[in-house]
C-alpha cells in the first residue's frame, strides 16, 4: 500500500487505516477533546454541532459502502452485527450530550462573565407543580424508551451462536462491550493489574471524586470555565481512557487481539512480531552496554525505584511545585490520594506509550515464584 | 357524552374508594396526586423548573430506573421457559423464539440490558457536567457509583445463560481476571505467601476464580451460580441500593440547582 492510492478511495483508505492505529489515535483523540473544551463557545452553536454530526452520520455511511479499489466489507459486517449496535447507539447520544452540556456550559459562562447568575439560576425561585410538569415529561420519555426498545426488538433478533463448547476456542474471544476498556488494557499491563487493580481503583476514584473536589462553584449547573480542571480530568477518563477503548475494543481489534485499521480485512494468519523489552534490559543492556545482573532483585532495582519514585517523591515534587496552590487548598492527605491517583491513572497512557516508542514490555518483572510481580 | 360518563364514574363509590380526591386541574388537587399516591410520592409535590427540565437531566435518571423495571417483568417472563442447566440452557432459549407467543422477550430483555447500561453512564456523565456530586450530594454519588458496578454485574452474569459460544467465552475472558487476583488467585502476584513448607493454600481449586465459577472453567455449577447471582442477589442489592439512592435525591434537597 502508498501512500497515495491510484483512486483517491484507496488514498483515504490508507490514511484512515493508519490514523486509527492506537499510536495516532489516542494522541488525535486527545487533541480533539482538548480542542473540543477550548473552543467550546464556538462549535457547540446548533448550526455547527449539527453540521459536524451529519458529516460523522456521513462517513459513517460512506464507511459501509464499497467504492472504486476498496472493499469496505469488514466494516460493514462489524458495524452491523447485533451485538454492537449498542455501540453506535452510546457514541451517538455521547455526542449529542456532550454537545447540550458544553452548549450549556459556554452560554452559563458567558453569563457568568457579564456578572449574571447561571441560566439555572435565574429559574430557581420558580417552583413548578410536579404533576404535571415532570410527571408527563416522564411518561414521554417512557413511552419513547419502550417504542424504541420494542421496534428495536422486532428488527433484531437476539444473537445466538452455536452451543457452548470448551473445546473450541473463538478468535478473537471478546468479552461483553461495556469490558473491552478492561480487555484492552491487558495488552499493556498483566491481568493482575488490568483485571483487578485498575478496575478496583476506577471505583475507588470515582466515589472518591466529590470528597477530593474541593471547588464550591458550579454546583448545580452547567459550566466550563469554573471547573476547567476536574472536567478535563473526568473526561480524560471517561472518554479517552473508557470509551475510546471500547471503540478500539470492538472495531479495530481483530483474531489473536491484533490491530486492525477501521477498513482492514480480518486476517486470521497476521502475526505481529512481538519484540518486547523490560526496563532491565533498557537499563543494563542499552543503556549501560553490559549484561543484565543475575540476581533478580538487581536486575529490577531500575524498575522498582521508578515506580517508588513515581509513586512518592514525584507528588512531593509536585506538591513543592506546580501543585503549591493545589496543596494549600487540599491539604496533605487529601493532596496525596488525588495526586496518587491522578498518576496512576496517567501510568495507563504513559505505559501505552512506552510500549509504542520503546517496546517496552515491564517496568518490574519480578518473576520469583512466591512473587510474581510485573508492573 | 363522554364528560357525562366521566362524571358518573367519579362519582361511584368504587372509583372514590380509589382516588380520594378530584381531578388534577386545580392546583390543590395536583398536589393531592402526588401525596395520595405511593408511586408518585417518590417525587416532591413542587420542584425547582430549572431542575426538571429534559434538558438538564435529560431524564437519564429517570429512564435508568424504568428500563430496570422492564428487565424485572421481561426477566420473570424468561424464568417461566428458561432451565439453568447445561442439558436444557440453550434449548431453552432457542425455544422462546420458535415455540412461544410473541417471542419477542428475550429481546427487549437483552436490549433493555444493554440501553440500561448506556442510560447509567449517560446519567453518571449528566450529574458530573452540572457538579451535582458537590455537597450534600456526595454521598448519594458514592452509591450512584456502586449502582453503576451492580448494573454491569447483572448485564454480565446474565451474558452466560443462554449458553453458546458467545456467553461461556465472554464469561471465560471477564473471570480470567480474576486467577490473576494478588494473594488470593492461584497465579496472582504474592501468591506464594499463603505457602506453608509445601502446602500452597492458594491452587485453583479454592482461589477467587474457584469461588466465582464454582469449578476450575466455565461450567455447569457455573451457569447455576450466574443465574442466582442474575435473578436474586444483584438485582435485590441494586432494589436496595435504588431505594437509598431516591432516598437521598429527596433528602439532599432534590434535583441540584445553582445554590
Ligand atoms: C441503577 C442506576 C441508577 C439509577 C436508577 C439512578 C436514578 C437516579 C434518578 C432517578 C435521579 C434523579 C435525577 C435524574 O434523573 O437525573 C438520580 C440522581 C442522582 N444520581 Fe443516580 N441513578 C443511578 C446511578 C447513578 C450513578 C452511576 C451515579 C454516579 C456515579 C449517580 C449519581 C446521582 C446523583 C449524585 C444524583 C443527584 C443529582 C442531582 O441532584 O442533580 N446515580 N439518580
Amino acid at each position: 500500500m502508498h501512500l497515495i492510492g491510484s483512486t483517491i478511495f484507496e488514498t483515504i483508505d490508507y490514511w484512515a487505516n493508519t490514523l486509527t492505529n492506537p499510536t495516532w489515535l489516542f494522541p488525535i483523540s486527545i487533541v480533539l477533546l482538548i480542542l473540543s473544551l477550548r473552543y467550546a463557545h464556538v462549535w457547540t452553536r446548533p448550526p455547527i454541532a449539527i453540521g459536524i454530526g451529519v458529516f460523522l452520520a456521513a462517513l459513517v455511511a460512506y464507511s459501509c459502502m464499497d467504492w472504486p479499489g476498496v472493499d469496505h466489507s469488514q466494516f460493514r459486517e462489524s458495524i452491523t452485527k447485533a451485538d454492537n449496535l449498542p455501540i453506535i447507539i452510546i457514541l451517538t447520544l455521547l455526542y449529542i450530550t456532550y454537545w447540550i452540556s458544553l452548549r450549556k456550559a459556554s452560554l452559563n459562562d458567558a453569563r457568568i462573565a457579564q456578572g449574571k447568575p447561571p441560566l439555572e439560576a435565574s429559574e430557581k425561585s420558580r417552583k413548578v407543580l410536579v404533576w404535571p410538569d415532570l410527571v408527563y415529561t416522564e411518561l414521554i420519555a417512557m413511552v419513547v424508551c419502550t417504542a424504541i426498545l420494542i421496534l428495536w426488538s422486532v428488527a433484531v433478533p437476539a444473537p445466538i451462536e452455536e452451543p457452548a463448547n470448551i473445546a473450541r476456542t473463538p478468535n478473537p474471544s471478546k468479552a461483553p462491550w461495556y469490558f473491552l476498556g478492561l480487555q484492552e488494557l491487558l495488552v499493556y499491563f498483566d491481568p493482575w493489574l488490568a483485571g483487578v487493580v485498575l478496575p478496583g481503583l476506577i471505583m475507588v476514584g470515582l466515589i472518591a471524586i466529590p470528597y477530593v473536589d474541593r471547588n464550591p462553584k458550579g454546583n448545580g449547573y452547567y459550566t466550563l470555565r469554573e471547573r476547567k480542571m476536574a472536567i478535563f480530568v473526568f473526561l480524560f477518563g471517561f472518554l479517552i481512557l473508557w470509551v475510546l477503548q471500547v471503540f478500539l475494543g470492538t472495531f479495530l481489534r481483530g483474531p489473536g487481539w491484533n490491530f486492525f485499521g477501521v477498513y482492514e480485512y480480518w486476517d486470521h494468519n497476521k502475526i505481529e512480531p512481538l519484540e518486547n523489552i523490560d526496563i532491565s534490559e533498557i537499563f543494563y543492556v542499552n543503556i549501560l552496554g553490559g549484561y543484565e545482573p543475575d540476581s533478580v532483585w538487581v536486575r529490577e532495582l531500575p524498575g522498582i525505584a521508578l515506580v517508588i519514585i513515581y509513586m512518592t517523591v514525584l507528588p512531593l515534587v509536585i506538591a513543592r511545585t506546580v501543585g503549591k496552590k493545589m496543596f494549600r487548598e487540599l491539604g496533605a492527605i487529601r493532596f496525596g490520594i488525588v495526586v496518587n491517583l491522578a498518576l496512576i491513572m496517567a501510568a495507563v497512557p504513559l505505559k501505552m506509550v512506552a510500549r509504542w516508542l520503546f517496546n517496552l514490555k515491564y517496568v518490574v518483572n519480578l518473576d520469583i515464584p512466591e512473587i510474581n510481580l510485573n508492573i | 357524552m363522554l364528560k357525562k360518563v366521566s362524571d358518573y364514574l367519579r362519582g361511584t363509590q368504587v372509583w372514590k374508594s380509589i382516588f380520594r380526591h378530584g381531578p388534577p386541574t386545580t392546583a390543590r388537587n395536583r398536589a393531592m396526586v402526588m401525596l395520595a399516591n405511593v408511586f408518585l410520592h417518590l417525587h416532591p409535590v413542587r420542584a425547582r423548573s430549572s431542575g426538571i427540565r429534559l434538558s438538564f437531566t435529560w431524564c437519564m435518571g429517570g429512564l435508568t430506573f424504568f428500563l430496570f423495571l422492564v428487565e424485572a417483568v421481561t426477566g420473570i417472563l424468561l424464568m417461566f421457559y428458561y432451565r439453568p442447566v447445561a442439558a436444557s440452557a440453550y434449548t431453552d432459549i432457542m425455544a422462546l423464539r420458535e415455540d412461544v407467543p410473541l417471542g419477542i422477550m428475550r429481546e427487549i430483555h437483552r436490549w433493555g440490558a444493554h440501553l440500561m447500561v448506556i442510560t447509567v453512564w449517560l446519567h453518571m456523565f449528566r450529574v458530573f457536567m452540572t457538579g451535582s456530586y458537590k455537597p450534600p450530594r456526595e454521598f448519594n454519588w458514592g452509591i450512584g457509583v456502586v449502582l453503576l458496578v451492580l448494573t454491569l454485574l447483572l448485564s454480565f452474569t446474565g451474558y452466560l445463560l443462554p449458553w453458546d459460544q458467545l456467553a461461556i467465552w465472554a464469561v471465560t475472558v471477564g473471570t480470567n481476571m480474576a486467577r490473576a487476583h494478588p494473594v488470593i488467585g492461584h497465579e496472582g502476584p504474592l501468591e506464594g505467601i499463603l505457602k506453608f513448607e509445601d502446602v500452597d493454600f492458594v491452587t485453583s481449586g479454592n482461589d477467587i476464580r474457584y469461588a466465582l465459577l464454582a469449578g476450575r472453567f466455565v461450567g455447569e455449577a457455573t451457569l447455576l451460580r450466574f443465574y442466582v447471582l442474575h435473578c436474586i442477589a444483584v438485582p435485590v442489592m441494586a432494589m436496595v441500593l435504588m431505594a437509598v439512592h431516591f432516598w437521598r435525591v429527596r433528602k439532599d434537597g432534590g434535583i441540584s440547582g445553582p445554590l
